[in-house]
């Protein structure tokens, strides 16, 4: 009888490798002790005023803000995701957190030291000259912007990049005439509430012939407990116009869950392109499932302009629950929009993310790659749209959607909507499901390389053709998280 | 005498409730070929699994000595790091992990294990462009993914360009001829030729004697239901290509 059992075994034993291997730390939960103005919790008229009042708004936005919140109100949560979702009290969180600084414009010598050093110690330091050459940040922390490297010598070529809040105050008219037209404060329940009480986020427009010489990046950060964050960002590329933007979160680990609710919008006007890269890792919650960042981000571009390009790559590895669908409308001819997707979850986490590809131009092209990575006793689903409007001829769409699976107790689910009405669209659909096999493992161990390391070389291989889509600053950094939340970190 | 590199005494393995490996004894000395040959079902793969350590074996009694260590007390990948190299009889595939990245991390797992440094990006590619060479290995190989796509002859190529890169004290070669045309079976046994040395020793398992022109063995061991049961010089090989293995089978099974 004992002998029966010695393969099944061999599998436990496996199974226990990877368990060990798949319950990595988090690295960056701290928590910044620095005094920070919080709104009381709860939300209404009232707090929707306030915080337009605090940033100074311009009635025009007080009104877009008033009418969201109204709208909202009348609004359910959407429960159509493959999602288990503890009901939310809108009411317990606050809407408004601002680390306290002194007024006026933010020359570095002005931010508070402990700021500067909270976003060193994340690996983005705020000095110019300690930057990646070419790259220029804007650093988010809860509800306001710390700090915007480089903007004089983007400004010299007529490159906005600031926060959304100087921008509403210093290119008002830029920032009416695009905000809210990708994303309606109709669009959704999040969308909704986003709008009534965004805070601070990034606005960046590229004018009429500009390459964007450097990588422009945002970096969010939620420290103050019981807030939620809920940025807004604006990007628009005009006529011929090239950008590549990288936004990076991380949150301190707390037992409580806390709420980032975004809207991303991009208008890539013609023969523009834009590249959009994420690297999402809100605190995720505990093996147990306490705590974590709820991630409920309506992301979405047009692509207005004739042969223009949007591009979107996602790795996703924080959250303890992602709702997240980054989109493309193609509405120029012969618009191109891609997706990139890797999305990993472990331990109690849930995933439901995608893409929209909505051809209504003919000519179109979109590329879905999706690639999704579960562990522990996670679900994570693929959620993706192919449409193609009656009179878009030409349009092509391929879409390939793998999972790989590295424990017996998670879920992988595939959600493809394929919506066409023109007869000469061609849309593809490819998908597999894998699992890292112990042939696999004993192989790679047979050459030396230990379980754990070969784990990270398997998953880091199996996501490759993401990553590739990475700007280099950030695919190295990306690839070392990928092995950081799936593997044992040392120390 | 020389030193022994690995002594094997009364082996017992098995899988599941079957009992594969039913007591082997066996020595191989620095600069050694020993052959392993049997008919199908004998444990041949099972032997080599055991000795590099793949956990769906399980050894139920004997001992196995590699070089003063107790091998059977090493896991898998420290078994490599002290020396032993398996090629393997269907080298596995790992998309998306380039040989390069593959091959680096192998070699500085090792490093790590022996307390040196990691090597230099530069050095660490002249390494594989000299191990390269050994196998008539072309660039393009070099940069696909681990065995994704590769034709049989190419994955056994790329096990010895391995072997070569990661310099074993013993290496046992699982059935390398198999799936090979003439050509393949020349270049590999050619690079295993080229990496013998007075200090390293080979354990080829094969199931036709045809390898063994290229390879010479000093010894050549049969292998039934699970034990040798003969061995003898290369004049061994050539009486079983002659006769088959009915007339072991027969002698043994009439014991």
């Amino acid at each position: 009888m004992k002998q029966e059992n010695e393969p099944r075994r061999a599998a436990d034993q496996t199974d226990e490798v990877l368990d060990r291997a798949t319950s990595g730390e988090y690295k960056y939960g701290f928590v910044t002790d620095i005094d920070t103005d919080i709104l009381p919790a709860g939300l209404n008229e009232d707090v929707v005023r306030y915080i337009s009042r605090r940033k100074g708004e311009p009635d025009w936005l007080l009104e877009f803000r008033l009418k969201a919140f109204r709208h909202w109100q009348t609004l359910e949560m959407p429960r159509w995701a493959h999602l288990d979702i503890p009901p939310i009290d809108f009411q317990a969180i606050s809407y408004y957190a601002e680390p306290r600084r002194k007024e006026g414009p933010k020359s570095l010598d002005e931010v508070d030291p402990q700021l500067i050093d909270t976003f060193n110690r994340l690996g983005i330091p705020l000095e110019e000259q300690k930057l990646h050459a070419g790259m220029a940040v804007d650093a988010v922390m809860d509800s306001v912007s710390v700090h915007t490297t480089h903007t004089e010598k983007l400004a010299q070529m007529g490159i906005v990049f600031c926060s959304i809040s100087e921008a509403v105050r210093d290119y008002p008219e830029l920032v009416r005439r695009y905000l809210g037209s990708v994303v309606s404060y109709r669009d959704n329940f999040f969308a909704a509430l986003n709008s009534a009480v965004f805070s601070d986020g990034s606005f960046v427009y590229i004018p009429k012939g500009v390459r964007c010489p450097m990588e422009l990046s945002t970096y969010f950060r939620i420290n103050a407990a019981g807030t939620g964050q809920f940025e807004r960002t604006l990007i628009v590329a005009d006529d011929d116009a090239y950008v590549s933007y990288l936004e990076g979160c991380t949150a301190p680990r707390r037992d409580e869950n806390q709420l980032h609710a975004a809207i991303v919008e991009i208008v890539v006007e013609d023969r523009a392109e834009v590249k959009y890269s994420t690297v999402q890792n809100w605190y995720a919650g505990d093996a147990e499932g306490r705590g974590g960042v709820y991630n409920f981000v309506t992301k979405r571009g047009l692509c207005r302009g004739d042969y223009s390009k949007l591009s979107w790559t996602q790795v996703e590895t924080g959250s303890a629950i992602t709702w997240k669908y980054p989109s493309c409308i193609l509405k120029g001819h012969g618009s191109v929009g891609e997706f990139y997707s890797v999305a990993v979850t472990n331990n109690r986490q849930q995933a439901d993310t995608g893409t929209k590809m909505i051809h209504i131009g003919s000519d179109t092209r979109s590329t879905i790659v999706s690639k999704g990575i579960s562990a522990g006793h996670s679900q994570n689903a693929y959620r993706g749209l192919v449409s193609v409007a009656p009179q878009a001829s030409g349009v092509r769409n391929y879409t390939q959607c793998d999972s790989l699976l590295l424990s017996s107790t998670c879920g992988a689910h595939t959600f493809p909507y394929i919506d066409v009405k023109n007869d000469t669209a061609i849309v593809e659909h490819e998908a597999t499901t894998s699992k890292i096999s112990e042939d696999q493992l004993f192989y790679c161990n047979q050459r030396g390389i230990p379980t754990e390391e070969a784990i990270g070389l398997i998953v880091n291989g199996y996501a490759r053709e993401v990553m590739n889509k990475l700007p280099m600053e950030f695919a190295v950094e990306a690839q070392k998280l990928l092995q950081i939340v799936l593997t044992d970190s040392v120390g | 005498m020389k030193d022994i590199l690995l002594q094997v005494d009364d082996l017992h393995a098995s899988i599941g409730d079957k009992e594969i490996l039913r007591g082997i004894n066996l020595t191989v000395r620095p600069g050694e070929v020993h052959a392993i040959m049997g008919p199908n079902g004998s444990g041949k793969s099972t032997l080599s699994g055991v000795l590099a350590g793949n956990p769906v074996y399980k050894v139920t009694s004997g001992s196995a000595t590699f070089h003063g260590l107790n091998l059977l007390e090493l896991s898998p990948e420290d078994r490599s790091h002290e020396g032993l190299f398996l090629s393997f009889q269907y080298p596995v595939e790992i998309p998306g992990v380039s040989m390069v990245n593959f091959m680096r991390a192998a070699v500085n797992a090792k490093r790590a294990y022996l307390h040196e440094a990691p090597l230099s990006a530069g050095d660490f590619l002249k390494l594989m462009r000299q191990k390269r060479a050994i196998v008539e290995l072309d660039n393009k190989l070099a940069s696909r993914s681990v065995n994704e796509g590769f034709s049989g002859g190419e994955k056994k190529r790329n096990e010895i360009f391995q072997m070569a890169v990661l310099e074993p004290r013993l290496s046992i070669l699982d059935e390398t001829d198999s799936g090979l045309d003439i050509d393949a079976l020349r270049i590999v046994s050619a690079g295993v030729n080229k990496l013998k040395t007075q200090d390293n020793a080979t354990i080829v398992i094969t199931h036709y004697q045809r390898l063994l022109d290229y390879i010479k063995p000093d010894y050549v061991h049969i292998l039934y239901k699970g034990r040798i049961v003969h061995s003898g010089g290369p004049e061994l090989a050539l009486e079983l290509e002659e006769r088959g293995y009915d007339w072991i089978k027969e002698q043994v099974d009439n014991q």
